[in-house]
């Protein structure tokens, strides 16, 4: 039971009389950080949540946003750390479960499923290794199973998550703006639990998440079952279409207690409830257990009396269970009772609403001792370091994970995972392009630039596909909040992101704040996730891979930007230095450029500079065409004086690798310069070699069909073999 | 023609198939619960890809055992074209209308990638337009798609030609490489690639031409030539 002193006072004092246990159970579950974002909630204002395209609807889970024609897309972001750090398998499969279920509760199908995967070193640790392995076949028997794609997402590992793992899980759903779920309920509606039964699975998980990860709490980690999932998919969608469903919420973290108490005071409603009612797996579970049980693949639902014959009839024909288990009052208390007696009586908005906290936040100490500049032996062969590089595991090609999931499915999938970023198309005839970025090594040395290099990474990706940026997600994980260093990165990351969603104009429609990351040798480094959503109304740019003769073009300066990038911390093991910035105006400018282009058809490709920085994004472009590349370094722009290492390697935003057909260089060229853009012709791919030239030396000279071996089997030799 | 798409509960491929039977090939096509029968009226009958009964037991076997297989049963007798799609070839392998069964893939990991296959039987109602040796581009996805008979089963397939796809490559395990087969008198076919996944270019990476074949060859064998 995690509810500390003052909120116990606190308590004491608004009700005035002692609790029972079933109320404490329930409070402590709904008043975890977890479920109540006590820490966060009051600085989480800050962001911008309204735009053209945000529909703002009371009690919805995840962010909806017009798509026009009539239809809407929805998307959430979560995370299943805790469990996945326990037991990853089933960690990472409810993580997928969740999440589906808030894009379900709109009212909306889900399409399409994301997933941003981080553990410790696994070339090292064979337990990040089996976590690793776990995680993967969780997510992918589980998506699989739902019929659902998981088309893309990101796989890091950074020793900051060793013996943990961060498992986070985006969604996305699309449906008729019409058949959106309209939440409303009237007096005497009928509340209706469906779903598989409830359990002594995941009690108190939230409470676990909320904590720091001492024990192996295995009877916290929830157990999935995917084809009960799809089975409730079906059902919700068919009883959404005969009108069954006046309100919905999915159970998830907080169980019952956090479902029922948020319903009824988003709703301004009471709801009594009797815990007989409920269908459950065993016999003689406490109304205690009942109310805080997280157990997998229930919705809750508002339906009106005359309704229930439909939805039983509905919920029969799949099979699914469904029991009626309360009723919806005037009185605006969540009343629980097991047959005539009553287990809890309290007011909704008591419950639905913890005190907020007012967290301290101080610069960390650390930040104060980071060297500026790495001492490190130079390197005179930088061909062997872009293949140690492009064989790496953060960088290496990560087609052994996303060929285990099924990525075709709902046959929506243009731009496969593998590229910038994952584009479906819609309905409407519009396409919708995604994509998930984090980058812990940048935030860990600026929390600030950090977050906002994600962001700008996301949007650069899908800018890359020809769609422009209308909304994002945000996943905001740290370690413990009440250590004021941690807040105060916390802070600095989401400032960045509002500073730069108001430039930008991009509003934030969902998110997620998940703290307590912290692993037995100390926090993990500030890990904000963001995810992107663009809209392109023509087909999008397929990504044509370069042919002999074609140019090659980069836009945007190369700054002495070598903080966090993968050259410092994977070849020389050094953590410090220069975190990459983003100039607000500029990287505005690149993309418009960089989307002009598109739309007039006058490039093959488009490609994100990122990690790795140039020399890495020039190998996977050639790698991709199996075609090699004579480039000049001094034709790309940077900043004066700048070493070749930095050029090759530094990890400076707002750039882009162009590949140009030799019919269109003109025009590109003229463009670009009317435009006032910096960028740089920098040479034509052909032959079997990569070489990078300075003057009339040789910094790189590599055979592709070497570096293509590298890149491909990197990742995969390693789980292969051990 | 009318196709009727069988849907299980857990079969995640049905709205897919029924796409591509309407949008792009103006068929008409309608869903049939597991549970309801068959009505005679039907000229095709398609078992989709998914997770019936989420595959517990083994693939397939579960739904082998609905109500409406034994409708699919007497239609596939009275020569009614069927075609079964990844989870659809190992119901119909299961409820024994094709011999043989789907074992784990040997990488034991869910496969999801294009790769070719090659015709080796265009004498049935869905390959009658391709040319024999022909290749096709196509995407696979399954995590038990591994064709297994013994020998002489296999020998049978290949005196009675009821092999219809092989991989280009051997890509799991397969005997023979088989990728799709058919019952002796041909109307039946079963195949692990998804070729509703290939049918139009915007989806396809590859060229999209011959895996509509597929497609086509039921319009030819409805009488309707495209």
């Amino acid at each position: 039971m995690s509810l500390s002193v003052q909120e116990s006072k606190h308590i004491a004092k608004k009700i005035g009389r002692e609790l029972s246990t079933t109320e404490r159970q329930i409070i402590a579950a709904e008043w975890s950080e977890h479920c109540s974002y006590k820490s966060s909630k009051k600085h989480l204002r800050i962001l911008p949540t309204t735009g053209r395209n945000v529909i703002n609807e009371k009690g919805y889970d995840s962010g909806v946003l017009d798509v026009g024609d009539g239809y809407v897309v929805t998307v959430h972001i979560e995370s299943h750390n805790h469990p996945s750090a326990v037991e990853p398998y089933g960690g990472a499969a409810t993580g997928v479960g969740g999440v589906i279920r808030d894009i379900l509760s709109a009212g909306t199908r889900p399409i399409a499923i994301f997933d941003g995967l981080r553990f410790g070193d696994i070339e090292n640790d064979t337990h990040a290794r089996w976590l690793f392995k776990n995680a993967v076949s969780g997510i992918a028997d589980y998506g699989n199973c739902l019929g659902i794609p998981t088309i893309g997402g990101e796989v890091e590992f950074d020793e900051c998550y060793k013996n943990y793992a961060l498992v986070d899980v985006a969604a996305i759903g699309f449906g008729k703006k019409d058949k959106l779920i309209k939440n409303h309920a009237n007096v005497g509606d009928l509340v209706v639990l469906i779903g598989g039964p409830t359990g002594r699975d995941g009690i108190g998980g939230s409470q676990f998440a909320s904590d720091l990860l001492e024990g192996e709490d295995r009877s916290a980690v929830q157990i999935p079952d995917p084809f009960i999932e799809k089975l409730i998919i079906e059902t919700i969608l068919e009883a959404r279409n005969e009108k069954c469903i006046n309100a919905m919420k999915d159970l998830g973290g907080g169980g019952l207690s956090c479902a029922i108490s948020e319903t009824a005071e988003s709703l301004g409603i009471g709801i009594e409830l009797d815990v007989d009612n409920i269908h459950t797996r065993e016999d003689g579970l406490s109304p205690d257990e009942i109310m805080i049980s997280e157990s997998q693949e229930r919705m809750l639902i508002i339906t009106e009396k005359k309704k229930l014959p439909k939805l039983n009839e509905i919920c029969n024909k799949f099979r699914v269970s469904c029991s009626p288990i309360g009723y919806v009052k005037s009185d605006k208390m969540m009343h629980v009772r097991k047959g005539e007696n009553t287990f809890a009586l309290l007011p909704a908005d008591f419950v639905a609403n913890a005190p907020l906290l007012d967290r301290k936040k101080i610069m960390p100490k650390y930040l104060r001792h980071l060297k500026k500049e790495n001492k490190n032996k130079k390197i005179l062969d930088y061909s062997k370091t872009i293949l140690k590089l492009l064989s790496s595991p953060n960088i290496a090609s990560k087609h052994w994970v996303f060929h285990q999931y099924d990525h075709e499915v709902g046959i929506r999938t243009v731009v496969k995972p593998g590229f910038d970023a994952s584009v479906l198309r819609l309905d409407n005839g519009k396409f919708l392009s995604v994509k998930i970025d984090g980058n812990p090594k940048h935030c860990y040395l600026n929390p600030r630039q950090g977050a906002i290099g994600c962001f700008e990474e996301a949007c650069r990706n899908v800018v890359c596909t020809g769609a422009n940026p209308i909304g994002m997600v945000d996943h905001l994980q740290f370690g413990n909040p009440e250590d004021p260093e941690i807040f105060w990165t916390f802070m600095e990351s989401l400032e960045g992101l509002s500073d730069f969603a108001k430039f930008l104009r991009v509003p934030c429609v969902g998110g997620k704040v998940s703290f307590y990351n912290e692993t037995p040798s100390g926090p993990i480094k500030p890990t904000p996730l963001i995810g992107v959503l663009g809209i392109i109304d023509k087909p999008p740019l397929v990504p044509v891979p370069p042919s002999n003769g074609d140019y090659l073009l980069i836009i945007g300066k190369t700054k002495d930007e070598l903080g966090g990038s993968e050259y410092f911390e994977y070849i020389h093991k050094f953590i410090g230095g220069n975190c990459p910035t983003v100039d607000f105006k500029i990287s505005k400018l690149n993309m418009i450029t960089v989307l002009s282009l598109i739309k007039n058809n006058l490039i093959k490709c488009a490609h994100d500079c990122s990690k790795g920085g140039f020399a890495i994004a020039l190998s996977e472009l050639s790698i991709n065409g199996n075609i090699g590349c004579s480039i000049n370094i001094e034709k790309i722009p940077t900043i004066k004086n700048l070493s070749h290492e930095k050029i090759l390697f530094s990890e400076s935003h707002s750039r882009y690798l162009l590949v140009v057909d030799g019919k269109n260089i003109t025009r590109v060229k003229q463009y670009l310069s009317k435009q006032k853009i910096l960028f740089g012709v920098l040479g034509k791919f052909s032959g079997e070699q990569i070489s990078v030239t300075h003057k009339s030396n040789n910094l790189v000279k590599s055979n592709v069909d070497v570096m293509r071996k590298r890149y491909f089997n990197g990742l995969e030799d390693l789980l292969k073999h051990g | 023609m009318k196709v009727g798409i069988v849907v299980f509960p857990g079969s995640n491929c049905d709205r897919d198939i029924f796409h591509v039977l309407t949008d792009v090939f103006d068929l008409e096509a309608e869903y049939f619960w597991h549970e309801k029968h068959l009505p005679s009226k039907i000229d095709a009958v398609i078992l989709p890809g998914g997770f019936s009964y989420g595959d517990r037991l083994r693939a397939g076997v579960i739904a082998a055992h609905s109500p409406i297989i034994s409708d699919v049963k007497n239609m596939a007798k009275k020569g009614v074209p069927v075609l079964g799609i990844c989870n659809g070839f190992q119901i119909l392998v299961e409820s024994g209308l094709l011999p043989g069964v789907l074992l784990k893939n040997t990488t034991m990991n869910f496969m999801c990638k294009w790769i070719n296959l090659i015709v080796q039987n265009n004498n049935t109602p869905f390959t009658n337009k391709l040319k024999q040796g022909q290749k096709i581009s196509i995407p696979i996805a399954n995590g038990e798609g591994r064709y297994f008979a013994d020998k002489k089963t296999l020998q049978k397939l290949q005196e009675k030609n009821q092999i219809v796809f092989t991989y280009e490559e051997s890509l799991n395990g397969s005997s023979l490489n088989i990728a799709g087969i058919c019952n002796e008198s041909g109307n039946v076919v079963g195949m692990m690639p998804h070729p509703e996944r290939a049918a139009e270019s915007e989806i396809n990476p590859t060229d999209n031409k011959p895996s509509s074949l597929i497609f086509e060859s039921l319009l030819k064998t409805a009488g309707i030539e495209k």
